[in-house]
């Protein structure tokens, strides 16, 4: 009866979500929104679907421009120059180039999260904690272990540590979620991050709860884009790699994927392996860019604003979470006049993204920029009249 | 050469027996088929050779190699492929990496290599790549490369499971229920594919299936289940004529 | 056994069940049925049969409105253009989707008591489970089993009891016997009959066209989207084409 009940509920919930999608006033206002934008990028032809499965759209000029091999190489060398240029000559204000370099630091956290939230399809809620390892770790060794005069040189070994530090974390936290299946990471990744929070608080050699302080501002523009277009260049290849494919098709089906040789385990473990490498890499630049970290900084809260960002964009899409973090940073600032406001209204634009594209705004579709030209050159031939003549010709 | 032994093998569901002393040597080369009513233990057999669910007791050996215990990824490497009942494709992904992800373990190239696209990466994806549009050609998707799994038609997402399958370089095929779902004139084309992969690609080939048509067609020798244990076996026509097979399993109307 | 609740105000006993005029659907630039038409008339067995991707399915599931189409479905004098699927099921249509469509994880009482969703006439209900585990005894046997753990025939006698229970005045069965053994497919075909014969009319797609021919009074072919040869069962059994197409010679 219970039981009954309860399917009962479920259903009146799904008929109250079809009634807000058919009915709402704010329907029309969203389609109005992203009507224009869907159709300029469709004009523009920069986007592809995750398999590179689209057919017959024409070549426009953008979207030779955005597949042009150099086009990478230029954008590269310009943004390169620009991150030297802006903080040198003060081109934006101070304020600005902060948001920026909070804009590339959360791409980085939203592009690893993705790997396993989106393309692997599994859920983890506790990547703040990883952010943490990387970020303390970092920060202990430029403030207590390194020679000070060094800080500047040994900055991005560092970094890299943290990075190191927190994919090992991520690898014990791994071993024991990916024996089982199904919801179990979510919980393991959601006690892990309460427990790191808490084990900073208690070790008073960092600082306790009070945290660590003193971290002299290393984080730098230039750092900051090198380290986000190593990030995006790396979770990219892994994608587009065997252990890639293995990802998704553990999303796909996970039985059938073992029974394809795939070794599933050792792929997702991989996969989360990368992941928090990542995001203590983000962690460490952060901790040098704020000059102080205390355990708060690093709770759940944080681990929801990146699964926003990972969400708002799109899952399983790189284009996605680099516009995702890019949206989400940015509006957070751009809100601030509204005050505690702004926390009724981020959370509505999400409800907003979930109901009118359930898989964020780029959800499975990709920038060709990064796509293995292999995978989208050789279009599709055009469809065959009708699906139908196939009941299998005779072999040949 | 004897490929696949299987012997006194044990399934348990709770309390239920699925799978009950069942034997079977597997000659390589050999086409054999298992038929049985519906919930007989069939698919379960299939299961546990495949590693899906752990035999409770028994054997299998594959080449002379004992398989239980191992995973179901390591199996499969070993050379054992297989096709589902309700077909699984990787449905949101294109037809050419459906094909692509089964060459999992045969590509040669570390972790490291993949992260920084660097070393074997690119001749080992070109080879990847190759293969897999050959298997693709061979069976005559290769137009629809691109497209999503979920976008073919029936009849294409059968074959495309059989590409699949066949990516993986099997020794033995397992086809589960291939012509669910085919009328009696595609399932003599089924018929004619399958002959010829097995002679393409040197296959052991053990299936299940329903279709009389297509049991009695290709199999050298036919096993029938009932409630986990083993009614009869042999050739197609004494199987056919057996009195236990045609109560519990063809039944009077049975289709020619 | 399953007399009839929506009493036929609409339709006199010469016009058609159900009528379909025109049926178009596209599957983006692909059409996958050019405009057919067929009438079922008042208590008929109708079979559709044909080859994979010929649009049988889509047919059942143009009618059922789970498919954007063109072309008219009436339905009891009523046409189906503006009613939602779920309001479809209410007027007596109702599908038994192909690949059965059971909740896994709910047991085969609480998959039948679904099916009562839109009901309200609690005391009938009652007495409609009794008559569909008195058409499936193995499923009375399993009322409280879950539905993931049937054999593959359990589960498609589930759906087709799931559909009796919302009192059907016309049945679409997408592949009935897909994945049977043939003495499942003998059973299934069994009591395809008993329901019809109590006075639900059926629109059957098969691919055993044997056993659909010999079971249907009318039969439709359908090959790439359109209807080529239309007759009794009989008649189709007997022609030459449709042995030679779709019976294997």
């Amino acid at each position: 009866m219970r039981r009954e009940t309860k399917v009962r509920q479920r259903v009146r919930i799904h008929k109250c979500m079809r009634f807000l999608r058919n009915r709402t006033i704010a329907a029309g206002i969203a389609e109005r929104l992203l009507g224009p934008m869907r159709r300029l990028c469709k004009a523009c032809g920069i986007f592809s679907r995750g398999g590179g499965a689209n057919a017959g759209d024409r070549p426009s000029l953008w979207g030779w421009i955005f597949s042009c091999r150099w086009t990478a190489v230029v954008l590269l060398a310009l943004g390169f120059a620009a991150s030297f240029a802006i903080p040198r000559f003060n081109l934006v204000n101070p304020y600005y180039q902060l948001i920026l370099m909070y804009v590339c630091i959360n791409i980085i956290l939203a592009i690893s999260l993705n790997l396993v939230n989106g393309y692997m399809g599994e859920f983890s809620v506790g990547h703040a904690g990883f952010m943490a390892v990387g970020a303390y770790v970092s920060a202990i060794l430029t403030v207590k272990v390194l020679p000070a005069g060094l800080g500047q040189v040994m900055f991005p070994l560092a970094v890299a540590a943290g990075g190191a530090v927190a994919a090992l974390v991520g690898l014990v936290v791994a071993i024991p979620s990916f024996k089982t299946r199904g919801d179990y990471l979510a919980i393991v990744t959601l006690a892990f991050n309460m427990i790191v929070k808490s084990l900073f608080e208690n070790i008073d050699a960092v600082g306790g709860p009070r945290g660590l302080l003193g971290i002299s501002k290393l984080t730098t523009l230039p750092w900051v884009f090198v380290w986000t277009i190593l990030s995006v260049w790396i979770i990219r290849n892994f994608v587009y790699s065997r252990f890639g494919r293995g990802v998704l098709s553990i999303r796909e089906d996970e039985i059938a994927s073992d029974m394809m040789s795939v070794n599933t385990r050792h792929v997702k473990m991989l996969a989360f392996v990368v992941s928090s490498f990542f995001a203590g890499v983000a962690g460490a630049l952060y901790a040098h860019l704020m000059q102080f970290i205390n355990p708060r900084m690093f709770d759940i809260l944080k681990s929801t604003d990146i699964l926003v960002m990972v969400y708002l964009g799109g899952i399983g899409s790189i284009a996605g979470s680099i516009l995702g973090a890019s949206i989400y940073t940015v509006l957070l600032e751009a809100l601030r006049p509204l005050g505690i406001w702004r926390m009724v209204f981020m959370p509505l634009v999400l409800v907003l993204v979930m109901i009118f594209r359930p898989r964020g705004i780029m959800g499975f579709r990709e920038f060709r920029l990064f796509m293995r030209r292999e995978d989208y050159e050789d279009r599709p031939l055009p469809a065959p009249p009708i699906a139908s003549q196939d009941g299998g010709e005779a072999p040949t | 050469m004897t490929m696949l032994q299987i012997e006194r093998l044990t399934h348990r569901f709770g309390g239920l027996c699925a799978v009950q002393d069942f034997n079977l040597n597997l000659a390589a080369g050999e086409l054999v088929g298992i038929i049985g009513p519906n919930g007989a233990g069939k698919t379960t057999v299939f299961n546990l050779i495949t590693g899906i669910y752990r035999p409770a007791s028994g054997s299998i050996r594959f080449k002379g190699k004992e398989l239980a215990g191992k995973t179901s990824n390591a199996i499969a490497s070993k050379g054992i492929a297989r096709t589902f009942q309700n077909i699984r494709l990787f449905k949101d992904l294109s037809v050419l990496d459906n094909v692509r992800i089964a060459h999992y373990a045969q590509t040669r190239y570390s972790a490291l290599e993949a992260l920084l696209h660097a070393g074997r990466y690119r001749a080992e994806e070109r080879r990847v790549r190759e293969s897999a549009m050959l298997l693709l050609k061979t069976f005559r998707l290769e137009k629809h490369t691109h497209e999503y799994a979920r976008n073919l038609p029936y009849g294409l997402q059968r074959r495309l499971e059989m590409a699949r399958a066949l990516a993986i370089r099997p020794a033995l095929m397992l086809l589960d229920e291939p012509a669910a779902g085919m009328n009696p004139r595609e399932i003599k084309e089924l018929m004619d594919y399958i002959m010829w992969i097995r002679g393409q690609f040197e296959l052991t080939i053990l299936l299940i299936e329903h279709r009389m048509r297509l049991v009695m067609g290709i199999c050298e020798r036919i096993k029938v289940l009932d409630f986990g244990a083993t009614i009869a076996e042999g050739r197609p026509d004494e199987v056919r004529n057996n009195p236990l097979v045609l109560e519990a399993y063809l039944g009077n109307e049975a289709e020619r | 056994m399953f007399d009839s609740p929506h009493i036929s105000a609409a339709a006199s006993p010469a016009s058609p069940l159900l009528s379909v005029s025109g049926l178009t659907v596209f599957y983006g630039n692909i059409r996958a049925l050019h405009g057919i038409s067929f009438d079922v008339m008042e208590s008929e067995i109708v079979a559709l049969i044909g080859a994979n991707g010929a649009g049988k399915s889509t047919t059942l599931r143009a009618i059922s409105g789970l498919v954007p189409h063109k072309g008219d479905v009436v339905f009891g004098g009523r046409n189906l253009r503006r009613v939602r699927p779920e309001n479809i099921t209410g007027m007596g249509l109702v599908q038994a989707p192909e690949g059965r469509c059971i909740f896994h994880n709910l047991s085969v009482l609480e998959n039948l008591k679904l099916a009562t969703w839109q009901r309200r006439d609690n005391p009938q209900i009652t007495r409609d489970y009794e008559r569909v585990f008195g058409c499936f005894p193995r499923l009375a046997e399993r009322r409280h089993q879950p539905g993931g753990t049937l054999s593959g025939g359990e589960q498609q006698m589930l759906a087709i009891g799931r559909a009796l229970m919302s009192r059907p005045r016309m049945l679409l069965l997408d592949e009935p016997s897909m994945g049977l053994a043939p003495v499942m497919v003998t059973e299934i075909f069994r009591v395809i009959t008993e329901i019809h014969r109590d006075g639900t009319s059926i629109l059957l797609v098969e691919q055993n066209a044997n056993m659909a021919l010999r079971h249907a009074s009318r039969a439709l072919v359908l090959e790439t989207g359109l209807i080529t040869h239309r007759g009794t069962g009989a008649e189709l059994l007997g022609n030459p084409l449709v042995r030679e197409a779709y019976l294997g010679g």
